[in-house]
Parts: C-alpha cells; sequence; structure tokens
C-alpha cells in the first residue's frame, strides 16, 4: 500500500546527516576555524551578533560556521541559544560620549569637535576586485593613530541642541528597560521598544523601508548628524553593591540622523531627530535604523502617516527575520489536510456551476 | 574564545526539563490560567524564541513544554497523522527535552499536540489537546491592525466576519470557508480554531478535554476549557455544514473520518484514506481481529 508519509524518522536522520556532511564540504579543502570567520568575516559576525541580541563574537563566528553562511540561519541559532541564558540584570546605559572612536563622521558640519576620523570605511574603496587576494600573502600592518582612551567626543546632537535647534532626548526614566525578547510587543510600542524591534530587524527590510522615505514615502530631509564607530565600556550595577564595575568593552556603531521639522502648534520649528545604533561596524544597519525611527515618530510630531515606513504596526510586525523567514518557509510543511477541505468545497461549487450550465443549456434547447 | 566552553555544557542534558527555564514556564501557566478563565480570548504572552523554527509550532511547543509532567503521555501529530515528519520531530524534541513517554494512541495520551486536526476518536475528561496556531486573530484577513482588532474583541463586533460569509454566499451559494472555519466561544469571544478543516469545527463544542491554542510567532495564548459551548458561525437559512466524501477509506472502511486524497498513479487515479492514522490503525486491527 502506497503512504507517502511513512519513514519520517529515517528520513529526518539521513537528512541530519547529509546536512552536516554539505556543511563540511570537500575534506581536500582545510576546515574554517571560528577564529578565521571572528577575524576575516567580522561583519558578517557583527550582524549575527546585533541581530541575534547577543554579543559574543565566538557564539556569533560557530553559529555562522554551522549556518554554513547563512546569516539569517546563523542569527536564528544564537537566538535560540540566547532565549535560554539567565539574565543578571540591565546594564547602565551605554555613555556614547566615552567611545574611543575608529570612526567618526558628520555631514553636517565641516570640522566637529573630536574631529573628522575617516577609519576603516567600504566608502572611497573602487569597487575593483582584488585579485592579489585570491592567493595567499602576509599583510603589513596598517599605520595606527595614537588612542587617547581618556578623550570625550562631545556628539555633534549634543552641540546642535544646546542651541535648542535639535530637540533634546527623551528624557531618562529610572524604570527598567523594557525587553522585547520577554514581554509581548503591544502596539502603539513605546520608542526603546521600537529601538529594541529596529535594531533586532532584518537590515535588508530597514535598508528598502529607509530608502523608500528618501524617495518620497514619508521623507523627512535627514541628514548624518553623526555616525561613530568605536569601543565603549559596559558599566553594571550589581544588586548587593550601589556601585558600578566596568564589565566589559563592546564595539558598537551609533547613528545620529538630523531631520527636518516644521513645528507644529506647540513646538517651534527644529530639526528632530532618528537614532539607530548596532552591534560592531554596522553603518548601513544603523542608518537605516536612524531613518525608520524618525519616520516612526510621525505620529508623535503631528506629521500625516501615510506611508509604510510610518506605520508602526506595519514596521514592527514585518521587521523581524526569524519570523518571516520561518512563516514564509512554514509554507513548505505538509498542508494537504486543509488543501483536501479547499479541494472537497472547490469540487462541490464547480458541479453546481457545471449543473447550472447544463440546466440553462437545456432550457434554451426546450426554446 | 571563552564563550565556546559555555556553548559546549549546554548541551542537550543540562537544559532544563522540557528545555524551558522554570521562570518562563510559569509566566505560561499565568498566561493558560488566564485564557482559560476567559474563554476564546487571546492571552498576549512573552513568547521565547525556541529552537525549531516559527511556522512549525513553536507556540503549541511552548504551552506544552510549560504544562507536561514527568507522568504524562505525549502524542504529537500533523495533519492527522503521528508519523508525518514535523509531527516525529517535534515528538523527539519532548523525548530529548523532558524524556517523556511518547505515545500514537489518542486514547493512552494524556496530552495531544496537533496541528491541523483534531482526532478521530472523541477525547475524553482530563485529557489536554494542544492546538498549534499560525494565525491567532480571526479578523486577521478581514482587518490587518491588532489595534483595531483588539476594539473590535472588546466591543463583540464581529459584523465585519457575518458581512464576509454573507458576500461567500451571494457569490458562490454557499459560504465557501474550508478550514479555520470562524467560531463563537460561550457566546462572547470569535476565534480561530486554527487551520483545522471545518469538518473538525463540532468536535471542538462540548469537549470534555481541555483545548489550548498557542501562537508563538504572534505570542498569543486562548483556551477553550472543557464543556464549554463552541459555535460555528453561519446563517439561519444557511447552516454550518462540514465536508463529505462520496469514497470510503481505502485502509479501513471508514465512512465518518476525514479522508486524505492521493494520487497514485500518472493517470491521476486517486486514494482515499484516513488523515488520522491511529484511529485508521485501530480499526483496521479490530477489522483483522473480526475476520480471523
Amino acid at each position: 500500500m502506497y503512504v507517502a508519509v511513512k519513514g519520517g524518522e529515517t528520513a529526518i536522520a539521513n537528512s541530519l546527516e547529509l546536512l552536516a556532511d554539505k556543511r563540511r564540504g570537500s575534506r581536500d579543502v582545510a576546515e574554517l576555524s571560528l577564529e578565521q570567520i571572528d577575524q576575516q568575516l567580522s561583519l558578517a559576525v557583527d550582524r549575527v551578533m546585533t541581530e541575534g541580541s547577543c554579543y559574543d563574537r565566538a557564539l556569533a563566528a560557530l553559529a555562522i560556521k554551522q549556518a554554513r553562511g547563512d546569516l539569517i540561519e546563523a542569527i536564528f541559532l544564537l537566538r535560540a541559544y540566547r532565549t535560554t541564558l539567565p539574565r543578571f540584570g540591565d546594564s547602565r546605559p551605554l555613555d556614547s560620549t566615552r567611545m574611543v572612536v575608529e570612526r567618526r563622521i558628520s555631514s553636517t558640519f565641516k570640522d566637529v569637535p573630536g574631529g573628522q576620523v575617516l577609519g576603516p570605511t567600504y566608502d572611497y574603496t573602487h569597487r575593483l576586485l582584488d585579485f592579489s587576494l585570491a592567493a595567499a600573502g602576509e599583510r603589513p600592518d596598517a599605520p595606527a593613530a595614537p588612542v587617547d582612551a581618556a578623550q570625550v567626543m562631545p556628539r555633534v546632537g549634543d552641540i546642535l541642541e544646546r542651541e535648542s535647534l535639535l530637540e533634546p532626548p527623551p528624557a531618562q526614566s529610572d524604570d527598567r528597560a523594557e525587553d522585547i525578547t520577554r514581554a509581548p510587543l503591544t502596539l502603539p510600542a513605546s520608542r526603546p521598544a521600537r529601538l529594541q524591534n529596529l535594531a533586532r530587524g532584518d537590515e535588508g527590510f530597514l535598508l528598502a523601508l529607509g530608502y523608500s522615505t528618501q524617495r518620497g514615502y514619508g521623507n523627512n530631509h535627514p541628514f548624518v548628524g553623526e555616525i561613530r564607530y568605536g569601543h565603549v565600556p559596559i558599566a553594571f550595577v550589581p544588586e548587593e553593591l550601589d556601585f558600578e564595575i566596568e564589565i566589559a568593552e563592546i564595539d558598537v556603531t551609533e547613528c545620529d540622523m538630523v531631520n527636518q521639522f516644521a513645528g507644529s502648534h506647540n513646538v517651534p520649528p527644529q530639526f528632530t531627530r532618528g537614532y539607530g545604533l548596532a552591534f560592531g561596524h554596522a553603518e548601513r544597519k544603523a542608518m537605516a535604523v536612524a531613518l525608520v525611527d524618525r519616520a516612526l515618530r510621525a505620529g508623535e510630531l503631528s506629521e500625516a502617516v501615510s506611508s509604510p515606513a510610518q506605520d508602526e504596526e506595519f514596521v514592527l510586525s514585518h521587521s523581524d527575520n526569524v519570523e518571516a523567514s520561518g512563516f514564509v518557509q512554514h509554507l513548505k510543511l505538509p498542508h494537504y489536510v486543509d488543501f483536501q477541505s479547499e479541494l472537497v468545497v472547490l469540487r462541490t461549487l464547480r458541479a453546481e456551476v457545471d449543473e447550472r450550465n447544463r440546466r440553462a443549456a437545456l432550457d434554451r434547447a426546450a426554446e | 574564545m571563552p564563550g565556546l566552553q559555555d556553548a559546549s555544557s549546554q548541551d542537550s542534558g543540562t537544559y532544563n526539563y522540557a528545555y524551558l527555564d522554570e521562570q518562563t514556564k510559569r509566566m505560561i501557566r499565568r498566561a493558560i490560567l488566564k485564557a482559560v478563565a476567559v474563554p476564546g480570548y487571546q492571552v498576549p504572552f512573552g513568547g521565547r524564541e525556541m529552537p525549531l523554527p516559527y511556522g512549525w509550532g513553536t507556540g503549541g511547543i511552548q504551552v506544552t513544554a510549560a504544562i507536561i509532567g514527568r507522568d504524562d503521555i505525549l502524542k504529537v501529530i500533523d495533519q492527522g497523522a503521528d508519523d508525518t515528519t514535523n509531527a516525529v520531530s517535534i515528538r523527539r524534541f519532548f523525548a530529548k527535552v523532558a524524556g517523556v513517554a511518547t505515545t500514537t494512541r489518542t486514547e493512552v495520551a494524556t496530552v495531544i499536540q496537533t496541528r491541523h486536526r483534531v482526532p478521530e476518536t472523541p477525547l475524553k475528561e482530563g485529557q489536554i489537546l494542544v492546538l498549534q496556531v499560525p494565525i491567532p486573530e480571526p479578523l486577521r484577513m478581514l482587518e490587518p491592525r491588532e489595534t483595531e482588532t483588539r476594539t473590535l474583541h472588546a466591543l463583540s463586533e464581529y459584523g465585519v466576519m457575518q458581512v464576509s460569509l454573507y458576500e461567500n454566499i451571494a457569490r458562490y451559494g454557499r459560504i465557501s470557508k474550508a478550514y479555520n472555519y470562524p467560531v463563537l466561544v460561550n457566546g462572547r469571544y470569535m476565534m480561530s480554531p486554527s487551520p483545522i478543516p471545518k469538518f473538525d469545527n463540532p468536535k471542538l463544542d462540548r469537549n470534555p478535554a481541555l483545548q489550548l491554542y498557542g501562537a508563538g510567532r504572534e505570542k498569543r495564548i486562548y483556551a477553550v476549557p472543557p464543556h464549554t459551548p463552541v459555535k460555528s458561525l453561519d446563517f439561519d437559512d444557511h447552516p454550518f455544514e462540514i465536508e463529505a466524501w462520496s469514497e470510503c477509506c481505502a485502509l479501513c472502511g471508514s465512512k465518518q473520518s476525514f479522508l486524505d486524497e492521493m494520487i497514485v498513479d500518472d493517470n491521476g487515479k486517486r486514494l482515499f484514506i484516513c488523515s488520522d492514522t491511529d484511529y485508521c490503525q485501530e480499526r483496521q486491527q479490530t477489522r483483522q481481529k473480526g475476520e480471523s
């Protein structure tokens, strides 16, 4: 007897074996080490840490290796691990003015206190394939500028803010930070919840939404107030102590976008902010987040909400690539019961139409 | 790389019983209790990221993980069958993380996790049916906004669904909704029964077992307590009706069960068999005993 679904257990076991084999690839080629992924595919590691909401380069590298370079799969792996980790508490808010910057640019002023620091960027590379990379070879070290870790780097936004040209960031509350991975997202969402959602959101989705605002679907005339990338210390106040301890240093990219705003009946014209933060070096992501963050503030700033990027429910419900990937791909699961139901209904409807046509033909013949 | 030691020690052996940590289970149980107290109401819960993909039953898995105890006997079905790949995968997951006894027999199971079907064998008091739900909101395809649909539920404002069913009748002469057929629970909340065929809707009504519905991606849990009235929406002149086949099951001869259709040759020859594999096998065994 033909029963297509038998043998699921063996099929799955064999499939897992095959997958592991494919992951390894040809045994004639040396196996990738996690250090290699961490060091030489570092931007992939950065993306997986950002959208996986877990700052751990080694685990992200492992996820990338296990996922054969499929970054969305790697993000999923890292998140499924992260969800089992105990929570010790919240860190103190990051102070990005204490960042030891590797790169820092502003497009709003020719020079700014602390200077423009170009740092490592693809921006001015010519996109010519470098065939010398096809062969292994050692590279000499790049020249390094002296680093002053104690230097405080004021944000461009803060300077504009002093003249009231730019709105201040929302007042700090002492409440515990919301955590959208622990509590369900409710709508309308607070801005911190929104920014968390965007930070975890798919880079491609947010990039397209940000781009759409530039093409007129909710334009806010953005300027890059500042982008900075570098190392920031993280401080934590343990429950049993009442003072801060610096527990680590992480790399982040921060984007402060300055946007036009005509003012409303109770607010004079001023610049407004869109904000984006990502782990590691991720300027495209941080900028996209900043654009979408500002677009989502339309309601709060009494602007018309007319474009997809301004639509909070649309953006926040569809930004997560692990959710999206799962639900799109679940269509591969068997649906034959529902399909059978549809078949029964469709056949009934078609039989009724046939019957009607047959009777109509008989009636015509009778006339 | 210090993180790696942590990763290797997190092997299956060191995960908490039934995968989720106890705090998370408590949070889910609180949501379940609320759901049972307000039948058909969608309770938001802090859905966790599971090691299985969204859309594969993460809601049902979290509900099962929160309620399953060491003495439970678990049955997992997908499309009514115990041996479909996803059912196998979920059963394996619980056998691994909870070491729980599993079965394919509806009668002996205490917890039955299912996707797209309600078993043919009538459920008993004390059993729990856990349904995996993709889209918990019955009004979603008519109103995509959560902020709107929550208001509609609060006001019991369900006219939009009645209109949609009426449009079906106006267009096709009958209600053409085949699965995920909307129901009214306890005369109050409209509920999506999850994508079960409407054939299964009558089984939800006054069922002695507890029905728990889990939607992982959408982070909602809802419930139908035992013996609760569940009414499939209809009109006086267009009463609710279920699918019927002119064929019977080719394996057990049942005329009462939901039949799957299979194409068995290039000419499109069809074969009909029960979608509920346990029900079908039980019947085949009884028939064999009768013959011998």
